[in-house]
């Protein structure tokens, strides 16, 4: 048992209703006690959702307990069936129902016998992998479900199409940003004259999916789902993938150049010309992406040597990493994820910029590292946006888990070149600078009235006398609860009780602030 | 499947297959009304999720609940339960030093049959912290039945409270008499005590309190009280009254077990319901009512301009809180017509006051008595919905956006059981949600194009 009070990734289940979901004309019936269906109200509340979510409920009840599921679960499966005609039924129990043991394979087997749809069991250990986990496996078995079974009835078209194009894999319901993401990296693939095979699963076709292996290449934007599906694609059907995250100038330009090479692959056997996509990068780099503007104006070298944190998944804190480091030359103190499960890979990502690196995913562990470097500004997931409220330090989102806010009306996109620009605007805003930082510091700060002592305060029976206080009132009120700290800590140190203007000056001489 | 209990209301049962919330959600209203508890919801990942999710409630600051979240180990019995719980409890008392822990028995703990209430007695000895047991599972109960089964495990808990605090005050300082003088509580006065039940937010419950001191009717506690160390005294001959339909477990606790003498009455919903749940209370009592209809009157007034917008207007209620009866009966009240009361679960004595006047309002108002579905089919209800068109759909949160975007009013019935929509006074609040999406849609009417799916 754990005490939990919160957590950044969802139950198994989640992952696999929002593949489910994400497809057109699926539908996922889930085996849970009443009230497990929360995935609805997630799906229709946060994504705004025209339609009603496309997965409904087998009540395990008392009733249910005492003499099997079978009949009910197969009830509903062929009402489903007939009621919505959909291609594909998905079965998924919760954590709770997967451990009556029953055996839900067969079910599902026997419920395909009668209907029309196609129904699979989603084989998941709701206790061995979390939602991420279980939408990659979903996705998987989804696409293997298919090709598989084309490929036993010899029916699949191995062909590649004439003119060079892709999949995009991972784009789906509930995700940060997909949709955003996904418009533009529909526009990347459009101005590289690269043609879009299928995009899964959000919005696609299970009957389409017999086509994915005649797409040149697959791309992968996140790696947390759709890796499993390109590995597969890869083994089977020989299908290279690209699965550089192309955030940041410098990653959008190593993306595009894995696509360059993937397509001069294919293009000499299937009479196309070969490409060079170097121009393009560069006129993006050079003259269209405003982020890249920004990295060499004068107002950049202000984030020089200014400290951040970074937490989130691993494909997106791994990215605002290195677009903080390389593109901003922003210091990141300590960077980490919550996707325990891709440990290896985050490491071996971010180990040549940061040498903290913190993989967890128990928050108060998070908290307690931001309390402890006190970075100027935070860039992590809504739990990091909160311990930056309580410590007064500002926080830019920049990963899942998604809230209302990871919706917005308008466009923001955090992958391609507009992506730049969309994450240059946070981070830049999320800091104070230029002018504003100097006349904060000739002058006081904004609000030189009073001096709130916080709870976080270490000085535990100093005294400041009036001068002090004065003294402390001058400093600017955005850093002045870290500077009462550290010369407090400093106080502390010497063992000095009576804190007055000369201990504050030599600490400022000491710390340096 | 259909049973009469009179010649006029009917009971429909469908099969069960709808949306609503798990009742362990009753944890994100109970940890506020209870100020010095701690609620230990022993679940999985799912559970944790939903209330982080759906509710809204993230626990940030001081959180006085938490997950004890069942992993691997725990579902395949490698792990010992007890020492499990014992080390979790232990750092909740550290950290946060509680007066009371709840366990919350979710439906995992029922499948891997956790014996959670033999465990509680041996740990609340061994860390001197009382524990209570509830299971509000999903597999027995819909959403605000959770309370219920928290109420019910609690007043248990009314008889030896007294007993409890005096017993350990020696030993730990843990339990401060209640800030009341001891004497008060087993003072009877005038009349036998009466106790009321159900969780309200204190100034709600401060605003029933005096309607029945209006009448000389003093009501001697509370079940829950703002703090767990102010439970009422109950046991023989007490008189205990319901304030929500959704309490029916607590009830019969508190007749079987506690030998208290339940009054049956509508609940406090609305105009209508308060003064009929008064007019319940006084005659046991021998008490004569004064003033009520007066009362009723100058409320009903006070409404005027919200009844105008939803005279004639039709509503549908999918079901999903067990306030449905109460609060269609004061809709139909208001002059509404309602075409359908879906519910998860009806208890049919414990609501007979209520369905009473329901039948009694529907005469008076010449109105036809709406179907009432227990257990209803969503499928099968969004169907009829979207034959009889009402003017205003009161769904649950999942169902609410994409009967908008087919140019349907809607109403969460969530939000009337967070609302404060008790008493006399707060009968307002009630026409204010019911009314908002009516208001809201009415001010949108330049944006034409009401529906948004082809």
């Amino acid at each position: 048992m754990r005490l939990a009070y919160w957590m950044y990734a969802g139950p198994a289940h989640i992952g696999t209703l929002r593949v489910a979901s994400s497809f057109k004309n699926v539908h996922a019936i889930m085996h849970a006690p009443l009230g497990d269906d929360y995935f609805n109200v997630m799906r229709s509340m946060l994504e705004r959702e025209r339609d009603f979510a496309p997965v409904t409920i087998s009540i395990v009840d008392r009733h249910v307990l005492a003499r099997g599921s079978r009949e009910k679960v197969i009830e509903n499966i062929l009402r489903k069936d007939k009621e919505e005609r959909p291609d594909l039924i998905i079965l998924t129990p919760t954590c709770t129902s997967s451990i009556l043991q029953e055996d839900l394979q067969n079910f599902a087997n026997k419920a395909s016998r009668i209907s029309d749809s196609d129904v699979i069991f989603a084989n998941i250990d709701h206790y061995r992998v979390n939602e991420l986990q279980a939408a990659d496996r979903t996705l998987e078995q989804v696409v293997k479900y298919y090709l598989d079974r084309s490929h036993g009835q010899e029916t699949l078209d191995q062909s590649v199409t004439d003119v060079p194009s892709a999949n995009i894999i991972g784009i789906f319901t509930l995700g940060f940003h997909n949709q955003h993401d996904c418009r533009e990296l529909r526009r990347l693939l459009r101005d590289l004259d690269i043609k879009i095979n299928q995009v899964i699963p959000e919005g696609g076709s299970v009957k389409d999916l017999i086509n994915l292996p005649r797409a040149w290449f697959n791309l992968v934007p996140y790696r947390e789902v759709g890796l499993m599906t390109a590995m597969y694609l890869e083994n089977e059907f020989g299908m290279p993938y690209v699965s550089t995250t192309p955030m940041g100038a410098v990653d959008m330009a190593e993306c595009i150049q894995q696509i360059h090479r993937n397509v001069n692959t294919l293009a000499p056997i299937s009479s196309n010309k070969k490409v060079d996509y170097e121009p393009y990068i560069d006129g993006q780099t050079r003259f269209v992406s405003r982020a890249a503007r920004f990295s060499r104006s004068i107002d950049c070298h202000n984030l020089t040597g200014k400290e951040t944190v970074v937490f989130g998944d691993a494909t997106h804190a791994a990215s605002i990493t290195k677009i903080s480091i390389r593109e901003m030359g922003i210091r990141v103190s300590c960077t980490g994820t919550y996707c325990k499960h891709d440990a290896e890979w985050f490491k071996e990502q971010i180990q040549d910029f940061c040498d903290k690196i913190l993989i967890t995913d128990d928050h108060t562990e998070v908290g307690d590292m931001i309390a402890r470097v006190e970075p100027s500004a935070i860039f992590g997931t809504q739990m990091e946006r909160h311990i930056g409220k309580r410590l007064d330090i500002p926080c830019g989102v920049i990963s899942s888990p998604v809230h209302i806010q990871s919706f917005p009306l308008g466009y923001r996109p955090f992958l391609g070149y507009e992506g730049t620009n969309q994450i240059a605007d946070p981070v830049y805003n999320s800091f104070a600078l230029g002018m504003e930082d100097h006349l904060l510091d000739i002058f006081g700060g904004h609000d030189t009235k009073e001096i709130m002592t916080r709870s976080l305060s270490t000085g535990i029976g100093l005294i400041w006398d009036p001068e002090s206080r004065r003294e402390l009132s001058k400093i600017p009120h955005f850093v002045r609860n870290k500077v009462e700290r550290n010369i407090e800590k400093f106080a502390q140190q010497k063992g000095i009780v009576n804190i007055t203007t000369e201990v504050i000056y030599a600490a400022r001489e000491v710390l340096g602030i | 499947m259909s049973a009469k209990i009179s010649e006029t209301l009917t009971f429909e049962c469908e099969t069960g297959n709808y949306h609503t919330f798990c009742p362990i959600s009753c944890v994100s209203w109970l940890y506020q009304k209870i100020e010095d508890s701690f609620f230990l919801m022993v679940g999985t990942k799912t559970c944790g999720y939903f209330l982080q999710n759906t509710l809204g409630v993230m626990i940030f600051a001081e959180p006085r609940y938490a997950m004890a979240e069942l992993e691997e180990g725990d579902i395949s019995a490698q792990l010992n339960d007890y020492e499990e719980l014992k080390r979790l409890c232990i750092r909740i008392k550290k950290d946060r030093d509680p007066n009371v822990i709840i366990w919350i028995g979710t439906c995992t703990t029922e499948i891997i049959k956790m014996d959670l209430e033999g465990m509680a007695p041996k740990l609340e000895s061994e860390i001197g912290i009382p524990i209570i047991v509830a299971r509000a599972n999903g597999l027995d109960h819909a959403f605000t039945q959770g309370e219920d089964t928290v109420l019910a495990a609690m007043a248990h808990r009314c008889l030896e409270q007294r007993l409890f605090v005096r017993e350990r005050n020696g030993t730990i300082q843990k339990f401060p008499p209640p800030l009341e003088k001891e004497g008060e509580f087993i003072e009877y006065g005038d009349h036998p005590s009466l106790a009321l039940f159900g969780s309200l937010p204190s100034n709600v419950a401060s605003q029933l309190s005096p309607e029945l001191r209006r009448q000389s009717v003093k009501v001697s506690g509370w079940l829950p009280a703002q703090r767990y160390t102010h439970l009422p005294s109950l046991g023989n001959g007490v008189y205990v009254c319901g304030i929500n339909p959704f309490l029916s477990r607590t009830a019969a606790t508190l007749v079987r077990r506690e030998r208290c003498r339940l009054i049956g009455a509508p609940f406090p919903i609305g105009p209508d319901g308060t003064r009929a749940w008064i007019e319940k209370i006084c005659p046991v009592f021998d008490i004569e009512t004064q003033g009520l209809e007066e009362r009723e009157k100058q409320i009903w007034e006070s409404l005027k301009d919200y009844i105008s917008l939803v005279h004639g207007k039709s509503v549908f209620f999918m079901g999903d809180n067990l306030l449905e009866i109460s609060l269609a009966r004061f809709l139909i009240r208001c002059g509404m017509i309602v075409y359908e009361i879906g519910i998860p679960y009806m208890d049919k004595r414990y609501q007979a006051a209520e369905l009473a006047l329901l039948r009694d309002t529907c005469i008076k108002m010449c109105v036809p008595i709406p179907r009432i579905v227990e257990k209803p089919d969503n499928y099968n209800q969004l169907r009829r919905i979207r034959e009889l068109q009402p003017d205003l759909a009161i769904t649950g949160m999942a169902h609410a956006d994409p009967l908008e975007a087919r140019g349907m009013n809607t109403k969460w019935s969530v939000e009337f059981t967070f609302a404060q929509i008790h008493g006399f006074a707060n009968a307002r609040n009630v026409l204010e949600l019911v009314t908002r999406p009516l208001r809201c849609n009415d001010n949108l009417e330049d944006l034409g194009r009401t529906t948004l799916v082809k």
